[in-house]
C-alpha cells in the first residue's frame, strides 16, 4: 500500500468511525430514556418523530442555541479548557478498537480499525487516565462549592478504580499474551467442551469480569456510583456552572466513555466480533461487524438496566468497596490466572 | 526527516513547560505544565521506539501521579504563592553553577558512554524484551525496589494516621 492510498483509506476509516460514534452517543441517549422511562412505568420520548426516533437532533439544535452563559467568578483559561479535554479524549479511543477482521477490497488488505498498534490497549489506558482532567479541572476552574466537591469525588474516584481496572485486565493479558486488542480478540476463537464459546467470560475471566464491570460503571461516573453528579446533594455536581455547548461537550464525554468501555468489554470479554458465519460470502464479510455491534449493544443496555434498577451508594461505601473487596479481588484473580498459566505452559 | 523534526518539537515543549512550571505563580498551572512535560517526554520515548515505556509514562506520571498532585492542590485550595526577589547568592551563584553542570553532564555522557546517538526507533522497547530484563536479569533490584516502595506506604501510613488514635489502640 503506498502513502497516497494509505492516507486516503485512513481518512475514510477516521471519517466513518467519528460519525458512527457520535450517532451512536446520540442515540444511545435516546436509549438510556426510552429504557428508563419503561422500567419506571413511563413512555420516555415519544414526541419528535416516530418512537421519539429525532429526539437526539432536537436536543443537539437546542444545545447549540441555548445561551453560552460564563459566570463571572470562574476561572477561565481551564474553565474553557475542561470541556475540551473531556470531550477530546473521550473520542480519541475510539481510534484504537477493532470492529472487525481484516477485510479483502481488491487486493488491499484493510483492518477495520483506525490504527492498529501493538500496545493498543495500553494506550487507551493512558487516554482515559488524562480524562480524569477534564472532570476535576471542570470542578476546580468553576470555583463553586458544588463543582468542587463533585470534582474532588470525581478524582478520587477514579485513581481508586483505575487500579482494580487495570489489575481485572491484566488476567486476560496473561491469556492472550498481548496488548494488541486483534490478538486478543483472536486467542478467544474455538469452543471448549464441544459448544460452550472459548470468550474469556466463560473460560476462566469470570472474576475479572465483575470486576472490571464495576470498575468500569464507577470510572464512567454512572448509577451506582454517579456520586460526583449526584442531583440531590451536589445539584449537578463538575458541570453544574456549564451551559449550551460546553455542558453538551460533558454530556458526549460521559456517552462516549461508555462506548468506549463496553467496546473494550466485548472485545476482552465476549470474544469481540467472534460469531457464527453463514450464509454468501457478502453475509459473512458483514456478520462479524454485527456481531460485534450486538454485543456492544447488549452491555449498553446492561449500563442502562443498572441505572434503571439500583440507588446510589454512600460516598464511603464507595471506596471501601474498592479497596477492601474489588482490589484484593483483582489481586486474588490475577495470582490464580497466573499459576494456571504458568502450570499448563 | 519528520522523526527528527518531531523529536526536536517535543524536546522544545518539554522545556518550555518545564520553564512555565517555574515561572507560574498559581499551583495549579505549575501543576499542569508539570503534565505537558510528563507528556512531551513520553512522545520522546516513543519516538525513539520505547513505545511501552511511553505508555507508562502517561499512565503512571500524567495519569496517576499528577492527578493526585491536582487532588491535593484542590483539597488544600492553595491559592497563588507569595514571590520573594530571590537572594543574590542564588543569582550569582545558582544560575552560573547550573549552566556549567549542565554543560558538564552533557560533556561527560557524550564523551564517555560509548554510545554514539542513538538512531530513532532503535531502542528494544517491546513489553516482552522489558518483562525479560525485569523478570530475570534484573529480579533482586525489583524485588528490592518493591520492598522499598512497601516500606515508603507503610511510613506514609504511620506518619497520616492521627497520633491519638494510636494511643488510644495502645490502652485498649
Amino acid at each position: 500500500m503506498n502513502v497516497k492510498t494509505y492516507i486516503f483509506v485512513s481518512v475514510i476509516k477516521t471519517v466513518i468511525a467519528l460519525f458512527v460514534l457520535l450517532t451512536a452517543v446520540a442515540y444511545s441517549v435516546w436509549l438510556e430514556r426510552k429504557v428508563v422511562g419503561h422500567i419506571q412505568n413511563r413512555w420516555g420520548p415519544q414526541r419528535v418523530g416516530p418512537f421519539g426516533l429525532l429526539q437526539p437532533l432536537a436536543d443537539g439544535i437546542k444545545f447549540l442555541f441555548k445561551e453560552d452563559l460564563t459566570p463571572p467568578h470562574v476561572y477561565k483559561p481551564l474553565y474553557i479548557a475542561a470541556p475540551m479535554i473531556a470531550v477530546t479524549m473521550a473520542l480519541t479511543s475510539i481510534a484504537l478498537i477493532p470492529v472487525g477482521e481484516t477485510v479483502d477490497l481488491r487486493g488491499l488488505r484493510i483492518p477495520l480499525q483506525i490504527t492498529d498498534v501493538n500496545i493498543g490497549l495500553l494506550i487507551i489506558l493512558g487516554v482515559t487516565s488524562i480524562g480524569v482532567y477534564g472532570v476535576a479541572l471542570a470542578g476546580w476552574s468553576s470555583n463553586s462549592k458544588y463543582s468542587l466537591l463533585g470534582g474532588l469525588r470525581a478524582s478520587a474516584q477514579m485513581v481508586s478504580y483505575e487500579i482494580s481496572l487495570g489489575l481485572s485486565l491484566v488476567g486476560v493479558l496473561i491469556m492472550a499474551g498481548s496488548f494488541s486488542l486483534r490478538a486478543i480478540v483472536d486467542a478467544q476463537k474455538g469452543f471448549f467442551w464441544g459448544f460452550i464459546p472459548n470468550w474469556n467470560l466463560f473460560h476462566g475471566q469470570e472474576v475479572a469480569f465483575f470486576v472490571y464491570l464495576m470498575s468500569a460503571f464507577a470510572e464512567t461516573n454512572r448509577v451506582p456510583f454517579d456520586l460526583p453528579e449526584a442531583e440531590t446533594e451536589l445539584v449537578a455536581g463538575y458541570h453544574t456552572e456549564y451551559s449550551a455547548m460546553k455542558f453538551a461537550m460533558f454530556f458526549m464525554a460521559e456517552y462516549a466513555n461508555m462506548i468506549t468501555v463496553s467496546c473494550l468489554a466485548t472485545l476482552l470479554f465476549l470474544g469481540g466480533w467472534i460469531g457464527p458465519l453463514f450464509g454468501p460470502p457478502l453475509l459473512r464479510a458483514i456478520l462479524p461487524v454485527l456481531w460485534f455491534f450486538l454485543k456492544v449493544l447488549a452491555f449498553m443496555f446492561l449500563y442502562i438496566w443498572v441505572r434503571g434498577t439500583l440507588p446510589r451508594f454512600r460516598y464511603d461505601q464507595l471506596m471501601g468497596f474498592a479497596w477492601k473487596f474489588l482490589f484484593p479481588l483483582a489481586i486474588a484473580n490475577l495470582v490464580v490466572t497466573g499459576l494456571i498459566v504458568a502450570l499448563r505452559a | 526527516m519528520l522523526h527528527l523534526a518531531l523529536f526536536l518539537m517535543f524536546g522544545a515543549i518539554c522545556i518550555a513547560g518545564a520553564i512555565n512550571l517555574l515561572v507560574q505563580s498559581h499551583p495549579i498551572n505549575s501543576a499542569l505544565s508539570l503534565i505537558a512535560v510528563m507528556a512531551s517526554l513520553a512522545v520522546e520515548y516513543l519516538l525513539l521506539g520505547a513505545e511501552f515505556v511511553a505508555a507508562v509514562q502517561v499512565i503512571i506520571y500524567a495519569g496517576a501521579i499528577m492527578v493526585l498532585f491536582v487532588f491535593v492542590i484542590m483539597l488544600l485550595n492553595a491559592g497563588v504563592e507569595e514571590r520573594t526577589r530571590g537572594s543574590r547568592v542564588a543569582i550569582l551563584f545558582g544560575i552560573p553553577g547550573v549552566l556549567v553542570g549542565s554543560v558538564l553532564i552533557a560533556w561527560l555522557l557524550l564523551r564517555h558512554s560509548g554510545t554514539t546517538a542513538v538512531g530513532i526507533g532503535a531502542l528494544p522497547g517491546s513489553p516482552q524484551t522489558i518483562g525479560w530484563l525485569l523478570f530475570h536479569d534484573f529480579l533482586l533490584p525489583f524485588e528490592v525496589t518493591s520492598v522499598l516502595v512497601l516500606i515508603a506506604i507503610m511510613g506514609a501510613v504511620v506518619l497520616a494516621s492521627r497520633p491519638e488514635s494510636i494511643e488510644e489502640r495502645r490502652q485498649g
